[in-house]
């Protein structure tokens, strides 16, 4: 497992996306209420760009003509064939068990917990040019690969 | 093509069928006058002063080569199918069935006024019960409604529902609205409070085209395009949730073929992964709900030149439950009756089709 430092934390408000590149991978963190997910952005059925989706809630129904609407922005959509993903988990609603999208482990860490121990490598940003400068006095979203 | 037909042949004389059922026989009323014994004075009188002749639809249209098998025109030009003696000889006896459930396609859903085709729906069925039901313990018959107004439909079930000759409720393909729509709903619900599956066939006249794309101009594009209307009556059942809110509800497609299922299915499976949030309550695969929930007749059969192909469609639907015998009684689509099955099948999928899929659906 590898720790990388994917953006500031205020970087990707409640409810917004950043889909970032990373050892060679593309991957979209999520900001939900204030946790961070993150999830391979490539649709397991198809191999579209599933990041870029529609995020939205999961509606279900007890009995036609009835809604219950829950987990509003945590379902994204592929943007090729719609098929729901949960955000959270990875798994995809029409085939929970065979279709899944990897997800990541990506938390929220203090700059001056990154700086210290030796063992944390920092890598380069998604700002490619340049190395991601981290300040003690501000939070990050850390992904673990 | 000849190796088929000797095959099936030779099954039919060495099996001793027993307890097969026919899902789909014809009876006619022979004149409209038949039913006045059975109908209110009002409407007795209302048909006499309005001069209307017939109820008897051109599903069927005399002298076209599919209407009437040999032998089931009567010599007095009452309609094929209007006198049991015959329909005994002709339907019953060869198949030795032990039952048949008839189909009366007389058109009450094509009048306008409801209280007259509700009226006529429950004389029809009082003929039928007096006429046919009492006079033949091998026979079973369909509830005819007027589906033009589903709360008197309903009371129409609920009126039969307990007796024992009626084990189906009998809507036309050709519908005024797709038979999801809650508007129906009614219907679904007093059919489930008895056990009766909903049958739906073949025809219908409602001033729609019986084309999704207008009117055809031959009998021919008529008779062809009906398994579109079954198609579009499976997708909508299933959409609207029909099946989740009448889990019990069973529908049996009449003459509607079947080998264009599994493409629907397919169709429909792939389609809903993306677009199921318009129909939450459709939380399966549509076609595990179709596989639960829908049976067909299998006359007139699609038949390929090759009965193995047949085979692989029952295969590719991935149930052996859903196919029901049917002969479609005075309806021409074979010569012999021992054709009315496919070729080649295998024995247990042909006692299936012969009765214990009916068994399973019916309640004898």
């Amino acid at each position: 497992m590898q720790k990388y430092v994917v953006a500031t934390a205020d970087e990707i408000p409640p409810g917004q996306r950043k889909i970032i590149k990373i050892a060679g991978k593309s991957i979209g963190i999520f900001n939900i209420n204030g946790e961070f997910f993150a999830i391979r952005n490539r649709c397991p059925h198809g191999g579209a760009p599933l990041c870029e989706g529609v995020l939205s809630g999961f509606v279900q129904s007890p009995v036609p003509g009835e809604y219950t609407y829950t987990r509003k922005g945590e379902i994204i959509r592929c943007p090729w064939h719609q098929w729901e993903f949960d955000v959270k988990t990875g798994q995809s609603w029409v085939d929970p068990v065979k279709t899944r999208v990897r997800s990541y482990e990506a938390k929220i860490e203090q700059g001056c917990s990154l700086v210290n121990p030796a063992e944390i490598e920092l890598e380069k940003g998604p700002f490619a040019a340049e190395t991601f400068s981290v300040s003690l006095d501000k939070d990050y979203v850390v992904l673990e690969i | 093509m000849d190796d088929a037909i000797t095959l099936k042949s030779e099954n039919f004389r060495n099996e001793a069928r027993t307890g097969v059922i026919d899902c789909d026989v014809h009876n006619a009323v022979p004149s409209i006058q038949a039913l006045f014994p059975y109908l209110e004075d009002r409407w007795r009188d209302y048909v006499v002063e309005h001069g209307i002749k017939s109820l008897e639809p051109n599903y069927y249209p005399r002298g076209t080569p599919l209407s009437a098998r040999p032998g089931s025109e009567l010599p007095n030009g009452h309609p094929p199918g209007s006198n049991l003696d015959v329909l005994r000889q002709q339907a019953l006896d060869p198949w030795n069935v032990q039952y048949a459930i008839l189909n009366c396609l007389y058109g009450v859903q094509m009048i306008h006024n409801e209280d007259w085709a509700a009226a006529m729906a429950r004389a029809v069925n009082d003929w039928q019960n007096a006429e046919w039901l009492e006079k033949e313990p091998r026979l079973r018959a369909s509830i005819v409604v007027a589906s033009q107004n589903p709360e008197q439909a309903a009371e129409e079930i609920h009126r039969l529902g307990e007796h024992p000759g009626f084990v189906q409720v009998l809507l036309m393909v050709h519908s005024e609205m797709p038979y999801g729509k809650k508007h129906y709903w009614p219907i679904y619900e007093a059919a489930q409070q008895y056990g009766l599956p909903i049958g739906i066939h073949a025809g219908g006249v409602t001033g729609y085209p019986t084309m999704p794309v207008g009117w055809p101009s031959y009998y021919l594009e008529d008779y062809v395009s009906q398994s579109q209307a079954f198609q579009s009556q499976i997708v909508s059942l299933v959409s609207e949730g029909v099946f989740k809110k009448f889990p019990q509800l069973r529908v049996v497609l009449i003459e509607s073929g079947f080998t264009w299922l599994p493409s629907l299915m397919w169709r429909f499976d792939k389609n809903w992964k993306g677009l199921r949030r318009e129909v939450p309550w459709v939380n399966r695969l549509p076609s595990e709900i179709i596989k639960e929930h829908i049976r067909l007749t299998i006359q007139p059969l699609d038949e390929s030149p090759k009965p193995e192909h047949l085979l692989e469609t029952i295969e590719q639907i991935r149930s052996e439950d859903m196919l029901l015998f049917s002969t479609d009684y005075p309806h021409w689509h074979f010569d012999k009756n021992e054709e009315a099955l496919p070729a080649k099948l295998p024995p247990r999928l042909e006692k299936k089709i012969l009765s214990e899929n009916a068994r399973s659906v019916y309640r004898f």
